[in-house]
């Protein structure tokens, strides 16, 4: 294990004792009775792991949503999908870095795939705006969704992304316009569509690939209107309040759930995705697999009409004389 | 001049008998703006309006019919910073006269019936949270149902609301997917773009019309020009994000100046044959 950086003191007494086990494991003379304390803290560092991932602050999710070593969209390609044919190009200004798309299979399903990249290395990471996409990804998601739905093939989109970019080149080639085509075509897409949050669901830029039939978040990742940043750059005028505003946004995966904006909660394996890639690639697949064949039972008029109301359904006020504690969820 | 007076005069808000002029610096009598639909005598600046004057601007003198005047802000989130934002709801109902930022309802144009949906830059900067997102979801739908053209004139200069959190994010989803099915009815759908239209309102309903107008040089766009500042640290160009700006890049089809506004809205339902 990697010594936690910033943002991961909470880790600290895990990585403690994972530094202890090192030290018994290096010893070369193996008595007994290290032999048991080794189980020991093998069973104590799991304990620990699942105490602290259980109880994980708003903030610390986000930093767990947004781990170096989290699993990508490209990670989930090669790990849980049999292949993928990746498409490019959205056939007007570019080839989007941040938003991958193509052909893929799943089980015995042939499918679409639109899913944010954030890159690992420092090169991936700058050629895809560390998953922030321009107008030209979204048009390109769109594109490729389009022709999905001629082919009646399922789509599925992986949510992780900080936001659409803020830039000149953004707004000049249509930011607002693109996200909110994408949000009214999307409604109407004659096929099956599964939107799963993996990390980070960064406002409109999460929402621009969003509107589905079902959608899913990972159990440390979030969603949400603002950045925690954002949020506490506008209420405190500085970001060091973001822990504050992680909290006051209500953005976790268990709020998400009560809140009627995610259907289902993705377990991930014990102490965050980053742990096990493998284990929470086969929890993807398995949830996808599941989903797929449930879903592509019904009619798609019927399908269309479901995904008008699950989103018709979202918002809380009040109706004539209601008091604001019935309106509460 | 108190500091508060000179805040609410950089947003435009016409206070008192003579105001300053943003756009030319002048001094300006305040009658003779509200004579033109507050628009600036000597430079054509356009000021702020409230909902309920748009709606007197619009529609024929006695029309309008309120929907969904009832639905009132909730608080799911229990939000909270420096006050709870149901202390912050309340004060911003009685500074504007308004319970959210959206009215909606019915009127006629020029003896046409339309469905016509403004929202009110100055309540909670004009923010779509639950009740913006169900009335307009409630007003597209009706018009869908009673073959109505739409009208929405957009001012919002905080896109989804904060303090709804992601329920606020969702309503671009839910009033998209609303017009998405009116537009597949056949409806027609004027969008019209004020200062400011940003963030969330402009990457939803705002982008949707069948015909996108925009009063002159308003400020339109996804990312707010300090957050693009602050991610590219590069100056931003002179006339960013402005109407001007937006139809150069082919994103409107008019920029109509507000005493036009009514005239423009009718031709284009003529034309449309609704
Ligand atoms: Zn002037």
């Amino acid at each position: 294990m990697d010594a936690p950086g910033p943002g991961f003191e909470f880790e600290q007494p895990i990585y403690d004792l994972h530094c202890r086990l090192r030290e018994l494991d290096e010893q070369s003379e193996k008595t007994t009775e290290v032999e048991d304390e080794v189980r020991g803290l093998r069973r104590e560092i799991a304990d620990l792991t699942k105490q602290v991932y259980s109880d994980l602050s708003p903030w610390q999710t986000v930093q767990v949503a947004r781990h170096k070593s989290r699993p990508h969209t490209v990670d989930y390609l090669s790990l849980a999908f049999d292949e993928f044919v990746e498409l490019h190009g959205d056939k007007h200004f570019g080839d989007d870095q941040a938003i991958r798309t193509g052909f893929a299979k799943l089980d015995q399903f042939k499918v679409m795939i639109v899913g944010h990249e954030k890159g690992r290395t420092y090169k991936e990471k700058s050629a895809c705006y560390f998953g922030c996409s321009h107008p030209e990804g979204y048009r390109k998601a769109m594109g490729k969704m389009r022709m999905a739905a001629k082919y009646g093939l399922p789509i599925i989109c992986l949510i992780d992304t900080p936001g659409a970019y803020p830039g000149i080149g953004a707004e000049e080639r249509g930011q607002a316009q693109v996200i909110a085509e994408n949000m009214y075509a999307m409604s109407r897409l004659k096929t099956l569509i599964i939107c799963v949050v993996i990390g980070e669901g960064g406002s409109g830029g999460a929402l621009g690939i969003g509107v589905g039939d079902r959608v899913a978040v990972l159990q440390h990742a979030y969603y949400s209107v603002i950045s925690p940043e954002g949020c506490a750059g506008i209420i405190w005028k500085s970001h060091e309040y973001a822990s504050k505003a992680a909290e006051a946004l209500r953005f976790t995966s268990d709020h998400l759930k009560k809140l009627g904006v995610v259907d289902d909660i993705i377990a991930e394996p014990l102490g965050g995705a980053h742990r096990d890639h493998h284990q929470m690639a086969s929890r993807v697949k398995m949830y996808l697999i599941k989903t797929l064949n449930e879903l592509s039972t019904i009619p798609v008029d019927d399908l269309l009409q479901q995904r008008y109301d699950k989103f018709r359904r979202m918002g809380v006020f009040l109706e004539s004389g209601e008091s604001a504690a019935e309106a509460t969820v | 001049m108190s500091q508060a007076a000179a805040k609410r005069q950089k947003r435009g808000v016409p206070e008192g008998l003579w105001q300053k002029c943003p756009g030319c610096q002048e001094t300006i009598y305040s009658k003779t703006a509200e004579e033109r639909l507050n628009v600036c005598p000597l430079c054509d600046h356009h000021f702020y309006v409230s909902a309920r004057e748009r709606i007197v601007q619009v529609l024929d003198v006695g029309t309008f019919e309120e929907w969904d005047a009832d639905l009132k802000p909730a608080d799911p989130l229990e939000f909270s910073d420096k006050r709870p934002y149901v202390e912050k709801l309340k004060s911003e109902q009685k500074r504007t006269g308004l319970n959210d930022a959206a009215l909606t309802g019915t009127g006629m144009i020029r003896a046409r019936r339309v469905a016509l949906g403004v929202t009110d830059s100055a309540f909670f900067m004009g923010s779509m949270g639950s009740v913006v997102g169900e009335r307009l979801t409630r007003l597209v739908e009706r018009a869908t149902e009673q073959d109505l053209p739409l009208i929405i004139v957009s001012g919002s200069g905080g896109g989804a609301r904060m303090h709804e959190g992601i329920l606020s994010l969702m309503q671009m989803a839910k009033v998209s997917a609303a017009l998405a099915r009116y537009g597949e009815a056949g409806g027609l759908f004027v969008s019209v773009l004020t200062n400011p239209t940003m963030g969330g309102v402009a990457a939803s309903f705002a982008s949707l019309g069948d015909v996108v107008f925009a009063e002159p040089r308003a400020l339109i766009g996804f990312a707010g020009p300090r957050t693009i500042k602050a991610t590219i640290k590069i100056e931003l160009p002179k006339g960013f994000q402005t109407s001007e700006f937006l139809l150069e890049h082919g994103y409107i089809d008019r920029i109509v100046s507000r005493d036009k506004l009514k005239s423009e809205i009718a031709r284009t339902i003529d034309y449309c044959g609704k």
